[in-house]
């Protein structure tokens, strides 16, 4: 397990046993370490069927027939099989390409996450840990470069990618993506802080050239940001539709695509559009499911919006 | 910041003491590679970051100046005649509003529910991790899909909003055809993927305030509210400054929710709930097919961002820091605490009742945040390094 989850479970359990202490001694308690009372869990109840909600009503809608959909808010209390009929409508039909945009969107989450990861580990060690001339005016520039919105560059974006063809290519949307300021401010931070002097040096004192102190030292102590960054970026590609939907066609789409194309072309049949986003959105929450923990311990630690 | 050369090994350092010639081929290698290394780490961002970041942006000036079609490519230069064109349209102005509306109705209830969630998910909670991946739930569903589906919840006839609506009494709202129902409704979209997220970031920061401020404020008699208000506010201001400032500048690009909350995409048949980036969107690729001046319109809100962001920055930071005043705790009492979570190889985001003017710049402000939790990571991995 990642240290960063490792730190936040101990400091809920220092947490808690400070409270156990307090307890013990007859003090009274603070509000912030008594334990919750029923009131709180209500509320965060509250939040989370406002969070599920959504996604069963989709699964609601998926598995109704169209008819009772057009009269009904709630066609039915509970999904039934009939939305894997409206799943295999979805990913064999031909107008929406589902496989290909699987494919694009996977590899494009990938080869960003990945890319993402290995250039702001590398940028991050640098600009933590190591002295160059200029070293602060560019991290500077780095972090200035975060508040920038880069999404209104778009036009010249779009003209460069037209004049090189690559207009439709998927090359287009994975090329802007290899690299984010937030990635390099992020591991910067965490490097300075987690990765001491002592064991580059001692790397360096054995003999290693600067990129095998960097593969053998710096990369295995950046492994918990690196994790978080990873999945923080791969759910930015996954769920990206600006700038995919202009330079991509339906012919070579990304999974956001899809849902545009269906509200496109399947717009009288609920059932099956529903189904077609429940199906699109089925992936991330697998993956969310495994990994969920991680990522939110990785944003407890100090995460930023990118 | 000084810094430590760790990266010499005294071979090298020797060697550079020496004249060049009669150090070895292997050693001058040495050198050059601790010389060059940083820059070479740092290069891959720089270079894309220069090719799809930054010339984009400035190249959009260019572009704004340039009679530009989408068709026949780089026509005439025209000055600023773009920019006159653009502020001479009723639309530009109207998806204005709608921007401001919609960023307005989304940015602020999203702010002061995700700080009320993170301080229930601050209470001594069990199961801690399962509420807080509960709450990020919404954050992995694709805006695109999110907007389908409350498009679905706010259909104007047989949406469930409107059924729940009319279980209480009162008449079905026209989601897609009063304007303001139609800001209602896409900030409810913006909110519910972005509340559960920024309540984590809240939580992070509060998790880093000491714990004995609270003590101290029960015990000169503080209630809950008191205590969020005069102690956890104050005490996370960086992060409340650095949410507002995030969600700004997403909040006034808001494209996906838009673009899918009907068929068309452009907002409803009046451009009612049309947004500025989505009038960029439409200038440049549907009908005009004008480059040029759809280059104008993303300057225009270049600039308007970056107005706004400084607002909203000065504005935070007066809000926040009045609730530092009077302070619950005593100044020799918060240093005393201070000190002791120093001790504990805790630092406190912000020094406590300082209520010092200069606030941290934007960027800095997660770096404040996060101290408490790294210091503890590099100790547990000190502690690896030992084993």
């Amino acid at each position: 397990m990642s240290s960063v989850a490792v730190t936040a479970q101990t400091a809920g359990k220092g947490a808690a046993r400070a409270a156990a202490r307090r307890r013990a001694q007859g003090k009274a308690s603070g509000s912030a370490t008594r334990r919750a009372g029923w009131v709180v869990y209500l509320l965060l109840a509250i939040a989370l069927v406002v969070s599920v909600f959504p996604l069963y009503f989709t699964l609601l809608l998926g598995s109704s027939d169209p008819v009772s959909i057009a009269q009904n808010a709630i066609p039915q209390w509970l999904p039934d099989a009939s939305i894997f009929g409206q799943f295999q409508e979805v990913v064999t039909s031909d107008a929406i390409n589902f496989w290909k945009a699987l494919g694009n969107s996977v590899l494009i989450g990938v080869v960003c996450s990945a890319s993402v990861v290995l250039f702001s580990t590398l940028a991050g060690y640098s600009f933590a840990k190591l002295s160059f001339r200029g070293r602060g005016p560019l991290l500077v520039f780095v972090i200035a470069t975060m508040a920038v919105p880069t999404q209104l560059g778009i036009i010249p974006l779009y003209i460069l990618m037209s004049e090189i063809g690559w207009y439709g290519k998927v090359q287009a949307v994975i090329i802007p993506g290899l690299v984010t300021a937030f990635g390099v401010f992020w591991m910067t931070q965490y490097l300075s802080e987690a990765l001491p002097y002592e064991l580059i040096e001692a790397a360096r004192v054995d003999g290693a050239s600067m990129i095998r102190t960097f593969w053998s030292v710096a990369l295995p102590a950046a492994l918990p940001a690196a994790s978080m960054l990873g999945l923080f970026t791969f759910v930015q590609q996954w769920t990206n539709f600006f700038w995919p939907s202009i330079i991509l066609t339906n012919e070579n789409p990304t999974l956001p695509l899809v849902v545009r194309s269906l509200q496109a072309n399947y717009f009288v049949d609920y059932s099956l559009v529903m189904g077609g986003i429940f199906l699109v959105t089925l992936p991330l929450l697998v993956l969310f499911a495994f990994v969920g923990r991680q990522l939110v311990a990785g944003i407890m630690a100090g995460a930023v919006k990118g | 910041m000084a810094l430590l050369s760790p990266s010499k090994p005294a071979h090298a350092r020797n060697g550079s003491e020496r004249p060049p010639r009669r150090v070895g081929f292997s050693q001058r290698l040495g050198r050059l590679d601790v010389k060059v290394s940083p820059y070479l780490y740092i290069s891959p961002f720089f270079l894309v970051f220069a090719v799809v970041g930054l010339f984009p942006l400035i190249y959009t000036a260019v572009v704004s100046v340039y009679d530009w079609n989408l068709l026949g490519g780089q026509g005439d230069f025209v000055g600023l005649q773009n920019y006159v064109d653009v502020l001479n349209q009723p639309l530009f102005w109207k998806s204005l509003v709608n921007t401001f509306s919609i960023f307005l109705l989304s940015s602020v209830p999203q702010v002061i529910l995700a700080i009320v969630i993170a301080a229930l998910l601050d209470q001594n909670l069990r199961a801690a991790t399962f509420w807080r991946m509960g709450v990020l739930i919404p954050f992995v569903v694709a805006p695109v899909a999110v907007s389908m589906i409350f498009g679905r919840l706010f259909a104007d006839q047989y949406g469930f909003i409107n059924e729940i609506l009319g279980l209480v009494g009162m008449d079905p709202v026209a989601w897609h055809g009063d304007r303001l129902a139609s800001h209602v409704a896409i900030a409810t979209m913006v909110n519910y993927r972005w509340t559960g997220y920024n309540a984590l970031i809240f939580l992070a920061a509060m998790q880093a305030v000491p714990r004995e401020l609270y003590e101290a404020a029960v015990i000169d008699g503080a209630g809950r509210v008191r205590q969020f208000f005069s102690v956890t506010v104050p005490q996370i201001r960086a992060t409340i400054i650095f949410v507002v400032i995030t969600s700004t500048i997403g909040g006034l690009q808001i494209f996906d929710e838009v673009r899918m909350f009907d068929a068309q995409g452009l907002g409803g048949p009046d451009r009612d709930w049309m947004t500025t980036v989505v009038y960029l969107y439409d200038v440049a690729w549907g009908n005009q097919k004008a480059f040029g001046r759809a280059a104008a319109v993303a300057w225009l809100l270049f600039l308007i961002i970056i107005v706004i962001g400084m607002i909203n920055f000065l504005v935070t930071q007066r809000i926040s820091t009045s609730g530092a005043k009077g302070p619950k705790v005593s100044r020799r009492q918060t240093r005393e605490l201070i000190r002791q979570a120093r001790a504990a190889g805790e630092v406190p985001a912000v020094a406590p009742a300082s209520g010092s003017a200069g606030g941290p710049a934007p960027g800095t402000a997660p770096s404040t945040r996060r101290t408490a939790h790294p210091s503890d990571v590099s100790d547990h991995n000190h502690g690896e390094d030992a084993r």
